[in-house]
């Protein structure tokens, strides 16, 4: 019993680095129709930027530092390359960040180096928060308070503020935002921008975590998509609540069946979409 | 990577350098060594030098290419020069077998080496049968390449993980008891190893829980809880890469490295490396190690290839490269050709000598399974000593590979011959 | 209309020359039969999954399943079956092409980036289906232990086990069987009405054409011959991977579609040439060809995203 609590628990840590992995790809595809294969890449390359600042700047300091220059380069890639497929069919826009995957992974392994590299975390997030809960570093709590205060920044920023407003608005009706005057190539920028943000904060996190490899992103973007698609393409609401359940549903069952810890998410995604294909929270018709 | 590049002559092409001089990137000239003279010996080499075992790939890239070129200081195999092929298999067989193919038909290479993916490994192995390539694995661990799938034209130089097995158990045994937990790897390789380790420990009466976890499993805790509550003697990490990484940090973490001891089968030097302090730690099998006093010809080999590795020390992945190239070139001056089946039978239960086997005990390919019967180092992971960054493992015993492997009819290997 | 009829009889051509006398030019430019192989089954693949994307107007982006699941079905079957290369073709075409019909069911309603979502992560299932379940498929490894055999026709013998040529013929042969009643599907009453969801489906819709169930159909046709590609694959190797359903197989394919020209017959053939020749080629050439492979991408989606084969088309037609 003491395992399976133990692991809920766990399992709402994995999950909520998922819903920060998630939430960003959320938002550019709510708003830009833009699905976004290289977002793992953002990831790692969030993680590698913070292995290099960290011996100048310290880990906190490139926790801060880092995700922001992973949203400069989020934003000059949009500027670059993503804005020419807006008006196109999907399948560009797909081809498209497939290919600036490969180039952005070759790069990582350019400069890096193919070998695993680790990131240095300060020692007091490595110990055990007490003897009983050896099993729960400070990490572990660290990384979920950094969750929860950048999701609520990301939920506060669409509320509260004028650009955050609009691209609640875009999503729901990009169309009639735009015959009010809004700038909506200035409005996907900045999107994409905080989107790649979220990414390169996740890739901090992981790489305190896990590690950093050249393919990091890799086994951390499928989970997204799922979790996308689980909690309904359009709410980021169902991007959070589908992060949260697949997080919750991997680690339950690494307590029954390890082995299956990979495969219970796509059971749970193949469950969703027999029983309510537009998702957990997602509405009919959008994006359909 | 860039150790990868400019070794040897290189030929550029001018369309790609220009292409590489845009991109800002180094572009690697076409992995070919070439020496002067008459038609050269070509070798293929197949690894997967991208993805996600580039890092051990490109190790044994970089000790052939090196090898090569001293072995056209020295005349080359049969007085003729040596021409080394190497391919990417990018970790994908499909990839691996095209590149097989290339290597055999387009550039009619003598022989093929590689590669460290088993399965990769496997797939090549079907290809050099049918087209009768002289083949040698290098770095492939998986039994069946030298057990039931075995082939008249493949020897294996790295060890099969029931050997690597077979030389941990007595010493974990008799250190710290008979009572395990293992981590291991949900795939054939994991799974081999988990059942080999196993049967050894149930044959001395230990007793033992595990879990199978997926092979890139990056949290480990509620696998360590389980392995907590258990109290093992010693917690196996039988993981590979990043998550063997992983789950020794996170080992560390949790502090269990106070109430249990921990062991496995490999832990390679690469990965060491890139792990922090703490986790350098635990018994391991050393499949070869730069420092071996007790073998003069190591420390020649270690001060000659040193320097082109950036003053670091060679790894066990240098080792097979070099050990599979040279025995090659045995292979082919006994049979005093360049035929497959020739060279197969030449090789077999061929002593190497130690300049080439850097090894103390006796080692050949043995000729009832083509596997190489290398000594095996058990010992202890341990931070940089006074050697070095790269002083990381302690020798505790060394075992000789026929100790480990035992008979080999009992690999289910049985060569057959073509007519 | 008379001309057009007569250039394509002139691409036909030139297609069938070219690829009948593959053995006697390839080796001349520096290639090898084996690569020839992998670029017709490639382009059966391609031009299969084009039945949708091109003329249909439908975005799969998780092809690599059908194309692995044929795989699998083919490897399988002549393993613990019976090997018979032949039966085994067939057998990893039902597979995949039953497993696509199946899921396609699911997938009728979707459109858009949802689509090609759902479709990428139905790949992915199939994908840790075969990683994980070792007993049966191999896992991680791989599947082995099977092999092409040799086809006896009664009066001669194919031996495309011992011969590459023979394979190449074999492979070609299939090709052109699959490649002809793609053609003829495209001209029946139903391939118009493919072309019709394809330009306006709310048209299609008014008038009176029941768009899921035809979308539904040409999904299902597009996966079997998809798994045929990938029986052919297996062959091609005597091998089945895990990677072969991987999503970035999946790109792969589309990317093909994409670089030779989407909207046309053959494009996807010369997309398969364009990549498989390049990505053979530069991956020996540098260890960052992936780089090189990402910039083609991106090259084309930018610049030239209408592929070779458009191209040559809309110069042709001006």
């Amino acid at each position: 019993m003491e395992l399976v609590l133990f692991n809920l628990a766990n399992g709402l840590i994995v999950g909520a680095f998922y819903v920060l992995m998630a939430l960003g790809l959320s938002l550019i595809i709510n708003l830009s129709n833009v699905v976004n294969f290289a977002h793992g890449n953002f990831l790692a390359i969030g993680g590698y930027l913070a292995f290099t600042l960290t011996p100048y700047i310290g880990f906190w300091g490139a926790l801060l530092v880092s995700p922001l220059l992973t949203a400069v380069f989020g934003y000059f890639i949009e500027q670059v390359l993503i804005r020419h497929v807006y008006a196109r069919n999907h399948i560009y826009s797909l081809l498209l960040t497939f290919g600036l995957g490969f180039i952005l992974q070759d790069v990582c392994r350019f400069i890096w180096g193919p070998s695993p590299l680790p990131l240095g975390i300060p020692d007091i997030l490595s110990l055990p928060i007490t003897e009983e809960l050896f099993f729960i570093t400070w990490y572990r709590v660290f990384m979920v308070a950094v969750v929860i205060v950048a999701v609520s920044g990301l939920f506060a920023f669409l509320r509260f503020t004028r650009v955050g407003m609009r691209i609640r608005a875009g999503t729901l009706d990009l169309d009639t935002v735009s015959a009010l005057g809004v700038n909506v190539a200035a409005l996907r920028s900045y999107n994409f921008a905080v989107g790649s943000f979220l990414a390169g904060l996740a890739g901090v996190l992981a790489a305190g975590q896990i590690g950093l490899n050249p393919n990091m992103g890799d086994d951390l973007i499928m989970p997204s998509f799922i979790a996308i698609i689980v909690g309904g393409v359009g709410s980021l609401t169902g991007t959070l609540l589908g992060g949260l359940l697949i997080g919750v549903a991997a680690a339950l069952t690494t307590v029954f069946y390890p082995a299956g810890a990979e495969a219970v998410i796509y059971v749970i995604m193949a469950i969703v979409l027999l029983i309510r294909p537009r998702g957990l929270l997602g509405e009919e018709g959008m994006l359909t | 990577m860039s150790q990868l590049i400019g070794t040897g002559h290189t030929r550029r092409r001018g369309l790609l350098q220009a292409t590489a001089a845009i991109g800002g990137l180094q572009l690697a000239s076409p992995f070919i060594i070439k020496a002067r003279g008459e038609t050269p010996v070509k070798i293929g080499f197949i690894d997967p030098i991208t993805g996600s075992l580039s890092a051990l790939a490109v190790t044994e890239v970089e000790s052939a290419k090196w090898t090569v070129e001293q072995m056209n200081k020295n005349g080359g195999i049969l007085g003729r020069p040596v021409e080394l092929l190497i391919e990417d298999s990018a970790n994908d067989t499909g990839t691996g077998v095209q590149k097989a193919h290339k290597l055999i038909e387009r550039d009619n290479v003598d022989m093929i080496l590689g590669d460290v993916n088993s399965g990769i490994a496997y797939a090549i192995m079907g290809v050099t049968a049918e087209k009768r390539v002289f083949h040698i694995v290098p770095g492939g661990h998986t039994d069946p390449i030298t057990g039931k799938d075995c082939k008249w034209n493949t020897f294996r130089t790295c060890n099969t993980t029931a050997m690597d097995a077979a030389a941990m158990t007595k010493t974990l045994v008799s250190k710290f008891g008979k009572k395990w937990f293992f981590v291991t790897p949900d795939y054939a390789y994991g799974q081999t190893l988990q059942a080999n380790f196993v049967r050894n420990l149930e044959a001395l009466g230990g007793t033992w829980q595990g879990d199978m976890l997926p092979i890139a499993n990056s949290d480990f805790s509620a696998t360590l809880i389980k392995a907590k509550g258990y109290k093992p003697d010693v917690l196996l990490n039988l993981m590979g890469g990043s998550a063997q990484i992983n789950c020794m940090k996170q080992f560390i973490q949790f502090g269990l490295n106070k109430q249990m001891a921990l062991g496995g089968a490999l832990y390679e030097i690469e990965s060491v490396r890139s792990v922090p302090k703490e986790a350098q730690s635990g018994w391991f099998a050393m499949e070869w190690y730069w420092n071996q006093p007790s073998v003069p010809a190591v420390k020649k080999f270690v001060d000659a290839i040193s320097p082109v590795l950036g003053g670091k020390m060679p790894t066990a992945r240098h080792w097979m490269a070099y050990v599979s190239l040279h025995a090659a070139r045995l292979a082919a001056e006994k049979a005093k050709s360049l035929d497959a089946v020739k060279m197969a039978h030449a090789l077999e239960d061929l002593e190497l000598p130690p300049e080439v086997s850097l090894m103390p005990g006796k080692v050949r390919y043995r000729a009832g399974d083509h596997q190489l019967m290398s000594d095996i180092y058990v010992g202890e992971m341990h931070p940089p000593g006074p050697g070095g960054a790269d002083d990381l493992f302690t020798i505790g015993q060394t075992v000789t590979g026929e100790d480990a492997a035992g008979p080999a009819e009992a690999t289910g290997c049985k060569i057959a011959w073509p007519a | 209309m008379n001309e057009n009829f007569l250039s394509r009889h002139r691409q036909l051509l030139i297609v069938w020359a070219l690829l009948l006398t593959v053995p006697f030019w390839l080796p001349m430019l520096g290639g090898y039969t084996a690569l020839a192989g992998r670029v017709v089954v490639f382009a059966l693949a391609a031009m299969s999954f084009n039945l949708l994307l091109g003329f249909t107007g439908i975005m799969s982006f998780g092809h690599a399943a059908y194309f692995g699941l044929g795989a699998y079905g083919c490897g399988l079957f002549m393993k613990f079956v019976t090997a018979s290369t032949l039966l085994g073709v067939l057998a990893g075409t039902l597979v995949g092409g039953i497993a696509g019909t199946l899921f396609g069911l699911l997938l009728v309603r979707r459109r858009g980036v949802y689509f090609a979502m759902v479709t990428i992560a139905f790949g992915q299932v199939c994908f840790y289906i075969a990683y994980k379940w070792d007993e049966f498929t191999g896992g991680y490894d791989g599947l082995r232990g099977f092999a092409r055999a040799p086809i006896d026709f009664g009066i001669f013998k194919l031996d495309i086990a011992a011969s590459n040529n023979a394979f190449y013929y074999f492979v070609v042969a299939i090709f052109g069987l699959a490649v002809g009643l793609q053609a003829l599907i495209l001209k029946s009453p139903f391939g118009r009405t493919m072309l019709a969801i394809r330009e306006n489906e709310r048209r299609a819709r008014f008038l009176g054409i029941p768009i899921e169930k035809h979308i539904w159909l040409a999904f299902s046709i597009s996966c079997f011959f998809t798994a045929l590609a990938g029986s052919l694959y297996a062959l091609l190797n005597n091998f089945a991977d895990p990677l072969g359903l991987n999503y970035i197989m999946s790109g792969n394919i589309v990317m093909i579609t994409v670089m030779g020209g989407m909207r046309t017959f053959w494009g996807p053939l010369v997309g398969a040439v364009l990549f498989v020749a390049l990505q053979d080629y530069v991956s020996s050439m540098t260890t960052n060809w992936m780089f090189f492979v990402g910039l083609t991408f991106v090259a084309v989606v930018l610049f030239f995203p209408r592929g070779l084969m458009g191209m040559l088309q809309k110069r042709a037609g001006t």
